[in-house]
């Protein structure tokens, strides 16, 4: 078509065709953030212990003191257990690529084996949370209904009712639980890790963190039976996408209806 | 400009693709305009004659175009039958972009879609391309009565007060006003079923129900969602839990609505005791465990969005923000006031219960409230 070049010269055209370069960048980018979490058994012995103290003292004690006694740039390591150790450190989010609001997860620096003699030394330190054991984490009788009411009680309203997470305060945010493992949630819910409240066995018990794991799996095996889930965020990204999207495919109809033909 | 695409009636029988060299001035070469009863006069603007206006080739080529737009959209209407009837519902299919989604849903909604997509813009093809695009001119005109009819209304006003006497009949006048009046009453009287049933029977007004709630001295928490008695050990430092009084559910039951759970629920925090910089009231936390209203003093939205290392508590529907170290009060947000805040202690059994009801109302502001 001869008048194509001309129309495309008109300034809604082209603020149209910025804002879909814009929406394309921001696509990129947010599906080329992601990583994917490790398992680890945690050990006890005098040697793990041992190699934890080394590790700990090259990557972690520069924040949490070298005695993990805390500093300003970090909360103090005794007494949070095998089990933050693990959640912090296999899914990337620590140690920290650089201070900020909140440390987001990256692709992982140790080995399942440092991980758990890291576990070990922390755990040697001070009672705490211990490592989830296999019957623990077995969530193969779970009451799935039941664990979607706790979760809405307890979870949602930081996770989102379909675990896609929200924004917080000042740049912080729960992450999204669909790259979540059982053993990753059962920790967070046991450590509180960052600003997570903690959801002790004594008001959530195992068996009711069970149910609530095999919820955040069943919606993540849940298939998109409308396409683009749009992060789940509901109103929000439906109606952002709906404005950008749809608005603009309808003003560029518009556009064509009202340009003369040639 | 005078040379416009108005034509006098004698001029050109020939149906607009006669002459197609280009010696012809162009403005001449527009398809003549509709000329019967009601056509209207070409705007003196200028005209510039489209392609499809002296080259038959394009104009027939257009045609194509508009033709092959409305069978496009036959197509697709097949389509959508034979996709309705030949794909199984369960079936998922991978689209890029999209992801994995419902074969049989991508199908329906992409063939209707573009059935009926294809008729509007097959519609505006036809008008932009073949359908005269000379610019005419429409006399509006005054939209008023003329002085007749006006004259006649009056009339008939007259002739009606007349004959109903409603100007005559004082009493009658008078008691359609007033039953008039009267009318809407049972309107604003079935309000009253606003106010909670068991409660409008013990005598409470709806101010007062809005300001109380199932918490009384002694009244034992319980988690939501299983319903267990609470023991201070249960809840960590930097714990959650959000509970309710114990008889909840049999006041749901009784009350056949959700008004008693909306107006008690609350959420348990514990903090480092010297983590506390305020308090409500003296002693109201017990080891630093402190219960606050779980619904929103601004318009009532249930917050649980607590971060235990600021000890703020964010409300999902307006960001207002409550610093629960600092007696639950307003530091962001449209809330005009403080997270109201349930003394607490343990009962002899060592669960924690409430020491006393909430002191102030909870939830947001009302009428009465002040």
């Amino acid at each position: 078509m001869k008048g194509l070049a001309a129309r495309r010269r008109n300034p809604i055209v082209a603020s149209m065709l910025l804002l879909v370069a814009l929406l394309g960048v921001g696509g990129v980018y947010a599906v080329a953030t992601s990583a994917a979490p490790a398992e680890a058994v945690a050990t006890g012995d005098q040697t793990a212990i041992d190699e934890g103290k080394r590790l700990y003292l090259e990557g972690c004690s520069s924040c949490h003191g070298l005695n993990a006694q805390g500093t300003s740039n970090g909360p103090t390591l005794i007494g949070v257990g095998a089990a933050a150790v693990h959640f912090q450190v296999s899914t990337g989010r620590m140690p920290m690529a650089a201070p900020g609001a909140q440390a987001p997860t990256k692709p992982v620096d140790y080995t399942e084996d440092e991980v758990a003699q890291m576990a070990a030394y922390i755990a040697s330190l001070g009672p705490g949370p211990a490592i989830p054991t296999a019957e623990q984490l077995d969530y193969s009788d779970a009451d799935i209904a039941e664990g979607g009411v706790l979760f809405r009680i307890n979870c949602a309203q930081c996770h989102q009712a379909a675990g896609g997470g929200g924004a917080l305060t000042d740049g912080k945010y729960a992450p999204s639980l669909m790259e979540a493992t059982p053993q990753e949630i059962y920790e967070a819910m046991l450590t509180g890790p960052q600003n997570m409240p903690v959801f002790g066995d004594g008001t959530l018990q195992v068996e009711d963190k069970q149910a609530i794991i095999a919820y955040v799996m069943d919606l993540q095996q849940a298939p998109n039976p409308g396409g683009l889930s749009l992060g789940r965020l509901g109103p929000v990204s439906e109606g952002l996408f709906l404005w950008a999207g749809a608005m603009a495919a309808f003003v560029g109809l518009a556009v064509w209806i009202g340009i003369k033909a040639r | 400009m005078s040379d416009l695409t108005t034509r006098d009636g004698a001029s050109a029988p020939d149906h607009g693709h006669g002459h197609g060299n280009g010696d012809v001035p162009a403005d001449d070469l527009a398809r003549p305009l509709y000329e019967g009863p009601g056509a209207l006069p070409a705007a003196d603007i200028p005209h510039r004659p489209r392609r499809s206006d002296f080259d038959p080739k394009a104009a027939r080529r257009a045609e194509r175009q508009v033709a092959g737009l409305f069978l496009l959209s036959m197509l697709m209407v097949v389509l959508f039958v034979v996709a309705y009837i030949a794909i199984d519902p369960q079936a998922d299919i991978y689209i890029p972009v999209f992801g994995e989604i419902g074969y049989m849903n991508f199908a329906l909604g992409l063939t209707f879609g573009l059935g009926v997509f294809c008729i509007g813009a097959g519609a505006i093809q036809w008008a932009k391309k073949l359908m005269p695009d000379v610019e005419v001119v429409q006399e509006r005109h005054s939209l008023a009565s003329t002085p007749h009819e006006d004259v006649e209304a009056a009339e008939q006003y007259e002739r009606g007060k007349e004959e109903s006497g409603f100007a005559q009949y004082k009493v009658i006048r008078r008691t359609l006003i007033a039953a008039l009046a009267l009318f809407p009453i049972p309107l604003v009287v079935m309000l009253r079923d606003l106010w909670t049933p068991t409660d409008s029977a013990a005598g409470l007004s709806p101010a007062e129900q809005l300001s109380t709630t199932a918490w009384v001295e002694g009244m034992p928490i319980v988690t939501d969602g299983t319903y267990v008695k609470i023991r201070p050990e249960d809840i960590p430092v930097g714990g959650l839990v959000s509970a309710l009084p114990e008889d909840i559910e049999e006041i749901q039951k009784a009350e056949h609505n959700l008004n008693a759970r909306g107006k008690a629920a609350i959420i348990l925090v514990r903090m480092e005791p010297d983590e506390i910089r305020a308090q409500q009231g003296d002693g109201w936390d017990y080891q630093g465990i402190l219960a606050y209203s779980k619904i929103c003093t601004h318009v009532g939205c249930p917050i649980a969005l607590y971060e235990h290392r600021t000890h703020h508590l964010l409300c999902p529907c307006h960001q207002s923000t409550f610093d629960l170290a600092d007696a639950g009060n307003v530091i962001f947000g449209p809330a005009a006031r403080r997270m109201p805040q349930l003394p607490i202690g343990v009962n002899e059994e060592g669960f924690l219960v409430a020491k006393a009801p909430f002191a102030e109302p909870i939830g947001p502001s009302f009428w009465e409230r002040g």
